[in-house]
Parts: C-alpha cells; sequence; structure tokens
C-alpha cells in the first residue's frame, strides 16, 4: 500500500495517446498502406466443401496468366511447414479439407486484380465427403472422423479437475440448480482487415511486415517455418505496423502469413497478402463456441458450497489457441466467488465448422455467461436478494482459491457497492424495464501460459533529457505506448511528451510473450519501470558526486534533479545528462530491464497461480423489453473495475467503453451464422455489431486497490469489460421480463418464443 | 508502373479512360482515370491520400468516408468518373498549413476518440460533414450522421463526446 498517499505528476493523468494525432491526420500506416518496389500481391484460394478429398488441381492456366509470378498448392509447402500450438496444420493442405476456410492454393501476381483473376483460373477436383457439425454429434462413436488418422474427434486435452469433494458437498447442500447455456461464434471485426508483406534480402534473410499482437512468438513461429524451407541460421525480422485493432485475433502465426512468406521466397519479391472483408469474416478465427452444463449449490446462508461443470467446445477444422481457452475458463469457474468444491471437464471436439482463436477474454465470458446466470437462479431458489448473495460469496484479498490463485488485492464488494449506488435496482415503475447484476475475475498481473511470462525494456536518455525506451511490449491502439510513457516520466521526473516509446520491431525491441491476456500494463509496465528505476539510480549516483550529497538524497522532479530539502542545489536533467556525457570517463545513461513475473504454470494437477494478481469488477445493467417485438433496449449500463490503480483513466474508460459495447454485442446481436460449416453472413449487414445508433449510456466508476506488485499499483484492465457482460444482460431480461435465455445472442425471436411459452 | 498493363494482360477489353478536373482539399487537380475506378481506389492507390481506409469496400463500415460537395461518402462505392467537377475533402486536407490540427482532429485526439485509429479519418469526415452543415447538431444528431461509421475500439462514447467537444472548439477553422 505504500502509493496510496503518494502525489503523481504523470501517473493518473489523462494524457491523450501519443499516437492519436498521427491516425488523426491520417498519416500513421497501416498493413494496407505499406507498398514496397517490385512488390507482388498474394491470393489464397479456399476450399469449395467442409470436408472433402483433393482429387487433382490443375495450376496451369492460372500459371499460363501473364503477371502471375508463382502458384503454390500443398504439394509446394514443405512436409515440416504447419501451425497451431500442435503444429497439425499446414498453411496450405493437401489430401484433405476440414473446413471451408482450408486453404487450397495460392498464387502471386503483379496486381490484385490478375491474382484474384489467377485464383478463378485454378481447377480444383474434389470428392465431397460426409461432414460433421454438431459437436456432441462428432463426440458419437460413429461419427464421421475430421482427421482420420486420430481415430477420434475429440482432442487429447487435459481438463478433467476436482478440487474439493463436490459429491459430498452437493449432499449437503440446502439448494441446488443445474441448467445448460450455450454460446456461439463470434468475431474480432478489427476495422483493419488481416495482412502481412514478407520479403528476403539478398541472404535470405526474412523481414515480415505483419498484423500482430506477438511479434516474439511470431518471430520464432517463422524461423521454423524457414527452416522447414531449408533456409537454416537465417535471421527474421518482425515488424507490425500501426494495427486496426487486435482484441486477441492476432495471437498465433496464421496461413496468409507463411504464404507470403513462401511466395515471396518462391518469387524472391516483396509479396503483399491483405484481406478483404469477406474473406476477414471467413479466414479468421472466432471465439471458442461452447456448449455448458453447469451444477452450483449453497447452504441455507446462501454460502456456495460447490460449482460442477461440463463444456463441450467446437474445435473446428483445425487447432488453433481457442482450444486452449479452457485454461483460463478454469479461473471463473475454481474462483469467481469464494466455493471450495469445484469439478470442471471440458472437451474439445473437431468438426467441419470454422476454427477459433484467443479474443478478449479468452473463455472467460464464456464461463462467465453460464456461472453468473445460474448464480442469479441459485439466489431466486434460495430466497436471497441477488446482490446480497454476492456479497455474501464475495473474494477477498489473503484468499487462496481451489485452483491455487493467491488473491492478494480485491476490490470485488466495492465493485458491486458501487454497482448498487450507481444503479436503482429497486426500479419496477415502467412494466419491462429490469435491472441484472454480474461479476468477474480476470488474471490482471500476466498469465503464465508459456516458459516466460516477461517483457524487456531498454532505456536510453538522450543529451537532452529525452528518453528513447525500446519495449517488448506491443501497442495495438488500447494504448501500451502511453502506459510506458507515464511509469518512465513519472519515475524519472519527466513529461509523458519527453518519452519516445519504440515497440513492436524484433531487430531493435527486447523479448516479449505478446500483448494477451490483460497483461501489458502490469508486465510490461513493470519491465519499463525496472529500467527507470536504473536509471535513475546512475542519475542519484552520478548527482550525488556533483553536489556531495548522499545518492538517497537526490530527487528527479520537473525535469530537473536536485537535493531533498535543499531545493537551490539542483541542475536541469539534461545539463546534468551532458556532464555525465562528456566528462573524462563519460557516460551515457542507459539502462536494460527484463521482469518475468513471479507467477506459476499450471503444473499437471492443474493448479497454480496463474497470475501476480487478479483483477475484479461487477457490471449492472438496466434493460427494457418490449414484450411485443422481443427487442431489448439498454436504459444504463454500470461497468465498476477494480483496476489496481488507473495510469491513465481517459485509456482506461475507453477499455471499458469499448470492452462493453464488445460484451453488448455478445450478448444480444453478434453471432457468425454458419450453415453446415459455412460463413452466411460474412458483411457487416448481417453480422450485427452495435453501430453508434445503438450506444448505450455507461458509467465506469474506478476503484484503485493499489497492488502491491502493479506498476504504481496497476492490475490489467484489457479484457475485463467484455467478460460479464452477457450475464449482466440476461439477468436484467430475466428481471424485467421472467423469461430466462440461456443461448447467446439473446434475439428478439428467443424472447419471444421464451414468452410465449411462459405466457402459454 | 505495373498496374497500368492489368487489363491487357488480363485479355480483356482495354477499359475506357477520362481525364476529370475536380478540387482536392484546395488544390486544382485534374487527372486520368479508368471509368472502373472508385473514388477511394484514386486516392489511395493512385495518389497516395492513405489516410482514406478500407474497412470493406462495400459501403458498410464508413472508413473510407470523404466529403464531395459538402456530403459525407463513402469513397469506395462512389466511382471516381462521378467526381468531375466536385470539390473533395479528405482527412489530409483537415490540418492548418502551419501544422494546427483541425478542431475535430484536436478533440478526438484529446478526448480519446482514437484508439486503434483505423477508423478515425472516416469519422472524423463524417463527424466534419455533419458540424459544416448543423454546427449545433445535439447527441441524437450526432449518432445519427455516424450511423455509418462502425468503431470497434471505444464504444462510441469517447467519439461522441470529441464531436460535441469540437463543437465547442468552434466546429471549422477555415
Amino acid at each position: 500500500m505504500s502509493n496510496t498517499k503518494r502525489e503523481f505528476s504523470v501517473v493518473g493523468k489523462r494524457i491523450p495517446k501519443l499516437d492519436a494525432a498521427q491516425k488523426a491526420m491520417g498519416r500513421a500506416a497501416y498493413i494496407q498502406d505499406i507498398k514496397l518496389p517490385q512488390m507482388l500481391y498474394g491470393k489464397i484460394l479456399y476450399s469449395k466443401y467442409a470436408s472433402a478429398n483433393i482429387i487433382k488441381i490443375d495450376t496451369s492456366k492460372a500459371r499460363a496468366l501473364p503477371g502471375v509470378h508463382a502458384v503454390l498448392t500443398g504439394e509446394d509447402v514443405p512436409e515440416k511447414m504447419k501451425m497451431g500450438f500442435i503444429k497439425d496444420n499446414p498453411p496450405i493442405k493437401k489430401g484433405k479439407v476440414s473446413c471451408f476456410r482450408d486453404e487450397v492454393a495460392a498464387v502471386a501476381a503483379i496486381s490484385p486484380e490478375i491474382a484474384k483473376k489467377a485464383l478463378d483460373l485454378i481447377e480444383v477436383e474434389y470428392e465431397e465427403l460426409e461432414g460433421i457439425f454438431d459437436p456432441e454429434r462428432a463426440m458419437e462413436k460413429d461419427s464421421p472422423l475430421v482427421h482420420d488418422h486420430l481415430k477420434s474427434n475429440v482432442l487429447k486435452m487435459p481438463w478433467d479437475i476436482h478440487y474439493g469433494d463436490v459429491e459430498k458437498a452437493e449432499k449437503e447442500s440446502a439448494f441446488v440448480v443445474e441448467d445448460r447455456f450455450t454460446t456461439t461464434w463470434v468475431t474480432h471485426c478489427c476495422m483493419g482487415t488481416s495482412g502481412a508483406v514478407a520479403l528476403f534480402d539478398a541472404s535470405e534473410n526474412l523481414t515480415i511486415y505483419t498484423n500482430t499482437q506477438i511479434p516474439s512468438l511470431a518471430q520464432k513461429d517463422f524461423l521454423e517455418a524457414l527452416k522447414a524451407m531449408g533456409l537454416k541460421n537465417k535471421r527474421v525480422r518482425v515488424i507490425k505496423p500501426t494495427i486496426g485493432g487486435g482484441f486477441g485475433s492476432k495471437l498465433d502465426t496464421y496461413a496468409y502469413e507463411h504464404i507470403a512468406i513462401l511466395l515471396a521466397y518462391a518469387c524472391r519479391k516483396p509479396v503483399k497478402m491483405v484481406f478483404d472483408r469477406v474473406e476477414e469474416f471467413k479466414a479468421t478465427s472466432t471465439r471458442q463456441p461452447t456448449i455448458i452444463y453447469i451444477k452450483q449449490g449453497c447452504d441455507k446462508t446462501g454460502k456456495l458450497t460447490f460449482r460442477d461443470m461440463r463444456m463441450v467446445l467446437d474445435n473446428g477444422g483445425h487447432t488453433s489457441w481457442g482450444a486452449t481457452t479452457p485454461s483460463v475458463m478454469l479461473m471463473p469457474i475454481s474462483s469467481l466467488y469464494t466455493v471450495k468444491n469445484v469439478k470442471y471437464t471440458a472437451k474439445c471436439v473437431y468438426t467441419n465448422n470454422t476454427y477459433s482463436q484467443a479474443m478478449r477474454g479468452y473463455g472467460n465470458p464464456q464461463a462467465t455467461f453460464a456461472i453468473e446466470s445460474s448464480i442469479d437462479m441459485l439466489a431466486e431458489k434460495a430466497g436471497i436478494d441477488r446482490i446480497e448473495f454476492r456479497k455474501i460469496n464475495k473474494n477477498h484479498a489473503g484468499e487462496e482459491t481451489p485452483q491455487g490463485l493467491k488473491i492478494t488485492s480485491c476490490g470485488l464488494a466495492e465493485c458491486i457497492e458501487s454497482v448498487e449506488k450507481e444503479l436503482d435496482f429497486k426500479d419496477k415503475s415502467e412494466k419491462g424495464v429490469g435491472t441484472g447484476i454480474a461479476s468477474l475475475i480476470h488474471v490482471g498481473g500476466g498469465a503464465r501460459i508459456y516458459g516466460s511470462d516477461g517483457c524487456g525494456a531498454i532505456l536510453k536518455m538522450d543529451d537532452y533529457g529525452k528518453v528513447d525506451i525500446f519495449t517488448g511490449g506491443t501497442d495495438m491502439g488500447q494504448g501500451l505506448d502511453n502506459i510506458t510513457a507515464q511509469i518512465v516520466a513519472e519515475e524519472l521526473g519527466l513529461l509523458a511528451e519527453d518519452i519516445n516509446v519504440v515497440h513492436s520491431d524484433t531487430d531493435i525491441c527486447p523479448w516479449d510473450v505478446g500483448a494477451h491476456a490483460s497483461r501489458s500494463t502490469f508486465v510490461a509496465g513493470n519491465a519499463a519501470l525496472g529500467a527507470a528505476k536504473k536509471v535513475k539510480k546512475k542519475i542519484q549516483d552520478f548527482a550525488s558526486k556533483l553536489f556531495e550529497t548522499p545518492a538517497e538524497e537526490i530527487e528527479l522532479k520537473d525535469k530537473m534533479v536536485f537535493v531533498t530539502g535543499n531545493p537551490e542545489k539542483n541542475m536541469p536533467i539534461g545539463k546534468l545528462l551532458r556532464k555525465a556525457h562528456f566528462s573524462p570517463g563519460g557516460n551515457m545513461l542507459m539502462a536494460e530491464h527484463f521482469y518475468d513475473p513471479d507467477n506459476q504454470n499450471m503444473g499437471k494437477e492443474l493448479k497454480g497461480n496463474m497470475s501476480m494478481t487478479y483483477s475484479f469488477g461487477a457490471h449492472g445493467a438496466k434493460v427494457k423489453v418490449d414484450e411485443e417485438t422481443g427487442k431489448v433496449e439498454v436504459l444504463e449500463y454500470v461497468a465498476a473495475h477494480d483496476v489496481g490503480r488507473a495510469i491513465n483513466p481517459l485509456l482506461l474508460e475507453g477499455q471499458v467503453y469499448g470492452g462493453v459495447v464488445m460484451g453488448l454485442g455478445y450478448a444480444l446481436t453478434e453471432e457468425v451464422t454458419v450453415a453446415n460449416g459455412e460463413i452466411m453472413n460474412a458483411n457487416f449487414r448481417d453480422y450485427k455489431l452495435f453501430t453508434a445508433k445503438d450506444a448505450v449510456k455507461i458509467k465506469a466508476p474506478v476503484i484503485e486497490t493499489d497492488d502491491k506488485d502493479g506498476p504504481f499499483g496497476a492490475k490489467g484492465i484489457g479484457e475485463p469489460g467484455c467478460v460479464p457482460t452477457a450475464p449482466a444482460i440476461a439477468n436484467a431480461i430475466y428481471n424485467a421480463v421472467g423469461v430466462r435465455i440461456k443461448d447467446l445472442p439473446i434475439t428478439p425471436e428467443k424472447i419471444l418464443a421464451a414468452l410465449k411459452e411462459k405466457n402459454g | 508502373m505495373y498496374e497500368h498493363n492489368t487489363s491487357e494482360q488480363l485479355g480483356e477489353t482495354l477499359p475506357m479512360t477520362t481525364t476529370i478536373s475536380f478540387s482536392l482539399n484546395g488544390d486544382k487537380i485534374s487527372y486520368e482515370i479508368k471509368d472502373h475506378w472508385t473514388l477511394l481506389h484514386l486516392l489511395r492507390e493512385e495518389m497516395g491520400l492513405i489516410g482514406t481506409k478500407e474497412g470493406c469496400g462495400n459501403g458498410e463500415c464508413g472508413a473510407c468516408t470523404v466529403i464531395v460537395d459538402k456530403l459525407a461518402v463513402n469513397s469506395c462505392l462512389y466511382l471516381a468518373i462521378e467526381a468531375d467537377g466536385t470539390t473533395i475533402e479528405t482527412i489530409e486536407g483537415l490540418a492548418s498549413t502551419d501544422g494546427t490540427l483541425h478542431p475535430l482532429q484536436q478533440s478526438f485526439v484529446d478526448n480519446g476518440g482514437i484508439q486503434c485509429g483505423f477508423c478515425s479519418p472516416g469519422m472524423i469526415m463524417s463527424s466534419k460533414a455533419l458540424l459544416d452543415e448543423n454546427p449545433d447538431a445535439n447527441r441524437e444528431e450526432i449518432q445519427h450522421a455516424l450511423a455509418g461509421n462502425i468503431c470497434r475500439c471505444t464504444g462510441y462514447i469517447p467519439i461522441f463526446e470529441s464531436v460535441e467537444a469540437a463543437k465547442k472548439m468552434g466546429g471549422q477553422n477555415e
């Protein structure tokens, strides 16, 4: 709690995003805007079937088209070039296709138009196979196999967990509820579509400009790709240009990147691959759809006794990171509210549908939808007020949850109280109006998914008091540039504008595991702070000699270095830096710091403190349901979050508002419509995002719990905004009109059908 | 240099070309275009004005919004040939020659109206068309004017606040 009373100069200030002016002037260069000399344009041909054998591909006509430089099929892909975390997915398929988005060929040509025309000239002969589209059906023994060599459609994953004794706890429970919930495919809808530009230099080293949230891990993937191509001991430089949104969609490397590399190598020219919007809908990954069975119980006083959850996840045709979302789902399942006995099994099942990836919240929104809907049902059954019920079971600092999560700072109770204060839960004045509440827990201090959860930072000061900081962290619009600048400026007594944040170039920036798990403020922030502290120490040591004062008495503030209690002994920091530089035995003030949090990988028993700290929140919604049309209007929304400390409230609100609206889409309107594996609504007319017309009034109270390990007390806030949104809305609809919708999205059709059933 | 040969190499009839004249951000422009080009293609791919973005190519997202004769249009649906004789404003023309941002640009910066920034040029152009026409636009009118501009980052609230703040700053600086 050391920071609580501290006055901050830069931390806590609403400093506009550092690159916002460039973007406002239209000067920021996105992948779409990159043009290199001799650049070719790549395009991908996708499968015509959800499941089929490729009998024959004839590319001769495409190759003969003037302007075409290369045509590749699965036969041209090196055997060991595979994608996905289990490395089972070649960037162009041969033999069998397992979903509509499977790549069957690719071309590079001198213009996008010629490349498109060449795709039309590729003749593919398929033998269509029976597809399987229902994951529960795919688990049955007589189901067609998506991948013949695997013998089963069920992935070998370890999600079979039992903490405590659920059977005993159930017997001893006074009240038990049980139900089934489903969530469907939704997609990121980044406004800038996916893309990459790959080029090889004369020594066959690769540079790739790509939309990625994981420059360092992408570099590793591409190095492996080069190795598979027979290019050993080469260098890979990953540069992320400005990107038009991430939201988890760029947490893996994808076929289009690998194909750009293959084409660039085949042609020895730069190759640009940029998706159009239809392709973005059809060939990028979704949020993992789930079928959730949940049973929870409580004693007479409302204390939770157990939680038992079973899930079936539609894995689609291939395995990407979506298959690991149960590891994050486990967090709310084991640790949202205090509950000692927990059981969780999850099965990921191959189907011939599209496959899933990380998306903001990474499984947490799905799990929390079921948990918080069910909590409302349990509170009602126990005859306890729904808000009171949540307070009875609230998490608290000092708690260790069954999964082994160590709760250090916890503002859940304050968040619930804050929502109660801002929203009138008793208001039943109008017909069809109702209120709902739902809470969240999320990782707030990194997440140890890999061997390292670290981030590096290199800080150098010039002769004039300006700082360049090279961070491993990645800004994708969320504001890591500001967070880094404000933390460094605070520590060194400078202004945010004095700090130049360089990120997302693997030739220049240190390693980082990526912009995921709401970890950047905490982990990259601590890396930057660590580097700043080292430089500060050097400044203090130098000034100590200059002023003949102990180093501890040297302060840095307002771009000045001065002696505590003796402010006339001072020097502008630029002057001091020049003195340090241009003295005999001169010294440039630089430092590096690698911060790897002391969190744990979950071992074989699936226990461990995966994050240094956890973020909490509570959301409240007031809705009006039109019983004639089934339409839901969100009248008021309150999203209270425990963020440790708000480094920049302006950007923090942006994360919360954006998260909430994404969550409202998840709750009410968004759905990738899939018919026998084919996506039917690959455009913004039919995929219903919230527009400016649908915008909702949102209040975003901030609870500061000053986390002991966070940089200046901060915890992560990137994802929480969209985690409890769907259950808050579902609970409000139930409160309004007495129907509980258990399948997302909650469309007017579903509400009308439920009302009809209820009213007879 | 390649693009000009495209149609010929495709073995198709060479498209018609037309020379059009228009005003672009205050400059008088004369440009030989192919008749099938969209205004977006002309601006971005031919003239290198990358500030105008393509988000969908189908008139659904508003990222490509520019102002033609005071009206906000989706330049991905607007044929370049129709621009003959018009006055066009793009995001590149908003800031003053001394570098001062237009009040809308400044207020989007100051109020958190920009995160990833991909929708921002289109958002700002739609907002400008609105305020030029209706300097006192209320929240509902702002929402209506921006209904065709999708933003996935901000939840729209900071964007509305940006437009309202720009109103107070006096709308135009021209």
